[in-house]
């Protein structure tokens, strides 16, 4: 009777012991469901990407039976309507008013851009599922932030060497879209190619919202071996249209995102051979992205591209960051630690991992445009695996020269 | 005491008060962004309500102060003080010169070119990316400690915008029923009998444009410090529309039209679209809703709907107290 009732008592005294080593509240937060505050464009010009990253990543949480970690997962999404300063209220509001762990988005470029000191004020967990403006992972990284798709120029670093090594192509003008985006992929992409014997002779910047591209496409010097065009959102379906009517037979060379298969679908046959480069095709073989592509055909319809995959990457992400802290994001250094270590071998990207700065290392593939199975496919000619955002260059090197931008690099005449 | 002054200082009491009320740090930066609106929007309605020049390029100021600030003061290495004085400065001289170019004009000319200048201000900001990033904006810009007081706390930032909002809005009363104000008020009534009265129009309505630029540009410098960064959106035709239609629904002409204005727009574009995916055609419906039952805007509509339920209920009451009845129940009286 003695010795049960010290037994009993040590128990308990042990329980309380324990207890108070836990800390407070350990109990009810491990079952809390997490909060992802997911920011997406739901109106305005860029609203048709914003929908396909809603696509992505609800399939993703859907696929994990809405649990990740053995804890529930509950997305709360905002509407940023693509303006930085809506941006910078909606992130304060999931990040004070909702609680969120951890924030997947905003879409573009300008909009990460705009809440960058607010992701290391309030040291909230980022992952971006689309916006890919250079130094974000470069000049000036962000110990908060990762990205789960390429730099701007990422994939055209392997494409220019590809263009002047297997293509033979001496001599290119490229046009593109006049904004960062457009800048960097056209500098990337030029960088590479006239190290390896090309030249860029000539680069011509059309708007954003260029309605008619006619008067870019009669500038466009006649003795040139191929244009490089780098467009985003639906201006490439225009351009290609427009360069077809024009009756231009000089090859086209794109960028991953001017024959998008978010945009391909629109398309006809002045696509049919237009060779890109891009971390993702649809069209890519390996199984962790067919299983992926089946799904995505089979719930959406549709080939998934750049914002879909996007998404879907930044959840699983998160999914793969989450299993290593073991669900307990209430620790975000340890949360951001797990995010800036990801590697995940097999997916939609393939192998995946991500370097120091919070940038994936990825393959990068060489597509072609063909007509399969009765709709155009971005078919993989080739690939180059492991791809860092500095190419084979030097890091320090690199993140010595200015970021790519509009003047850097000139065309050389 | 006057009523309109009994209104007011409850009306500020309230204000006062609000950020321990509402408690929460998301809704407090959002009654400052309010509160930023509502300068910006009162400073055109200078301009639209008094002068009767509608402006399609206001965000002009707001966005080129901000850019001066942010630029000087995170990327020049000048101190915020001097920063933002320069800002302030920069931009209002620039206000003389969009006003010496514009006031060429009238009416939809004067729209047009205001519009004009707007856009190469956008422009040179979304183009001359060694200086203002393009369209990657400038950021690295952190809030001021005056006297030791961190801005970077959301209350405190709502306290120094309301300070700013309280003195920006007492300065466009005085500057309104000021002898120049009315004389501005003449102009768009009469320009030509003001005229003929000897007075100089053009003049009068280049120095409100300067004076209605110079409180753009404080609105500017506050959204600069509000946000830490600023990218060629705060100077497109967008911020420039969003501003007059604040001035418009609310009221333009009235003192407190442009400032309901701002809080409506603001609210609906950040709470709403929270909770409708299709906020931007909530924002049309009302919008619209506004200018078929109140196309004067908000304040006024609203004060005559008021009016009339007071007197109807007076006539039912049959109550024979003549001198309250008389008693202007608004504050933004407009003298007729």
């Amino acid at each position: 009777m003695l010795h049960r009732g010290k037994a009993l008592s040590a128990a308990l005294l042990s329980t309380v012991f324990l207890s108070t080593l836990l800390p407070p509240g350990f109990a009810s937060a491990q079952s809390d469901p997490i909060k992802v505050g997911f920011m997406t464009v739901r109106s305005g010009a860029l609203s048709a990407g914003g929908r396909q990253m809603e696509e992505g990543l609800k399939l993703c949480v859907d696929q994990y039976g809405g649990k990740m970690a053995g804890r529930a997962i509950e997305v709360i999404t905002a509407d940023t309507a693509g303006q930085p300063a809506v941006t910078k209220t909606k992130a304060q509001e999931l990040v004070e008013r909702n609680g969120v762990d951890v924030l997947i988005g905003p879409l573009a470029a300008f909009e990460a851009l705009a809440i960058d000191d607010y992701i290391r004020q309030a040291k909230i967990p980022t992952i971006s599922p689309s916006a890919a403006a250079e130094d974000m992972t470069q000049r000036k990284p962000n110990p908060w932030f990762v990205r789960a798709v390429g730099t701007s120029a990422q994939p055209y670093h392997p494409f220019g060497e590809y263009a002047a090594k297997e293509l033979g192509y001496k001599k290119i003008a490229v046009i593109a879209d006049d904004f960062a985006f457009g800048h960097e992929i056209a500098s990337g992409f030029q960088r590479t190619f006239e190290e390896n014997g090309g030249k860029v002779v000539q680069k011509l910047w059309s708007p954003l919202n260029t309605p008619d591209y006619g008067s870019y496409i009669s500038q466009i010097e006649p003795d040139v071996d191929a244009v490089f065009a780098a467009f985003a959102g639906g201006n490439g379906i225009k351009f290609l249209q427009q360069y077809n009517n024009y009756g231009m037979t000089t090859p086209v060379l794109g960028a991953m995102t001017t024959v998008d298969e978010g945009v391909l679908k629109s398309m006809g046959d002045e696509a049919v051979g237009v060779i890109s480069a891009g971390w993702y095709s649809a069209a890519n073989s390996n199984p962790g992205n067919k299983e992926f592509t089946e799904a995505v055909r089979k719930q959406y319809g549709a080939d998934p591209g750049y914002y879909t995959v996007g998404a879907y990457m930044a959840c699983q992400f998160l999914n793969n960051a989450l299993e290593k802290v073991g669900g307990n994001v209430e620790d975000r250094d340890a949360l951001m630690k797990a995010l800036r270590s990801v590697s995940i071998d097999s997916g939609p990207y393939g192998k995946v991992s991500i370097d120091d700065l919070g940038q994936p290392v990825m393959d990068v593939t060489i597509r072609k445009v063909e007509k399969k199975d009765g709709r155009l496919q971005n078919v993989v000619v080739k690939t180059y695996p492991a791809t860092s955002q500095f190419w084979t260059y030097d890091q320090k090197e690199f993140l010595a020269q200015p970021v790519y931008s509009r003047d850097y690099q000139p065309a050389k005449k | 005491m006057k009523p309109s002054l009994l209104w007011v200082a409850a009306f500020g009491a309230v204000l006062i008060l609000l950020p321990q009320v509402i408690g929460s740090a998301y809704y407090v930066n959002l009654c400052s962004q309010i509160l930023i609106a509502a300068i910006l929007a009162s400073s055109l309605n200078i301009l639209v309500g008094f002068g009767g020049l509608t402006s399609l390029g206001h965000a002009a100021y707001a966005g080129t102060a901000a850019y001066f600030t942010v630029y000087l003061s995170a990327h020049a290495g000048f101190g915020y003080l001097a920063g933002a004085v320069m800002a302030v400065a920069g931009t209002t001289a620039m206000a003389l010169l969009f006003g010496l170019l514009a006031l060429r004009a009238s009416g939809l000319g004067f729209l047009m070119i205001t519009l004009a200048l707007g856009q190469i201000l956008w422009g040179i900001a979304y183009r001359w990316v060694s200086l203002t990033g393009g369209d990657n904006g400038l950021g690295g810009f952190t809030r001021p400690q005056p006297f030791g007081i961190d801005l970077a706390d959301p209350a405190a930032f709502y306290y120094f915008a309301l300070v700013v909002f309280g003195l920006a809005l007492f300065a466009i009363h005085r500057f309104m029923h000021s002898p120049f104000g009315q004389s501005l008020q003449g102009t768009r009534d009469q320009p030509r009998r003001m005229s003929a009265l000897g007075y100089n129009v053009r003049s009068i309505q280049l120095l409100s444009f300067v004076y209605a630029g110079f409180w753009g540009a404080v609105a500017g410098l506050l959204y600069a410090y509000y946000h830490q960064f600023v990218s060629p959106h705060v100077l497109h035709l967008t911020t420039s529309a969003e501003t007059l239609l604040m001035v418009i629904a609310g009221g333009a002409g009235t003192l407190f039209g442009p400032v309901v204005g701002a809080a409506l727009v603001v609210i609906l574009k950040n709470v709403a679209s929270a909770y409708i995916a299709r906020w931007m055609m909530l924002l049309g419906a009302v919008f619209v809703a506004i200018v078929l039952f109140m196309p004067d805007g908000l304040v006024p509509g609203v004060s005559r709907l008021f009016r009339r339920f007071r007197n109807t209920r007076r006539t039912a009451m049959k109550n024979t107290e003549p001198d309250a009845a008389a008693l202007p129940p608004t504050l933004g009286k407009r003298s007729a």
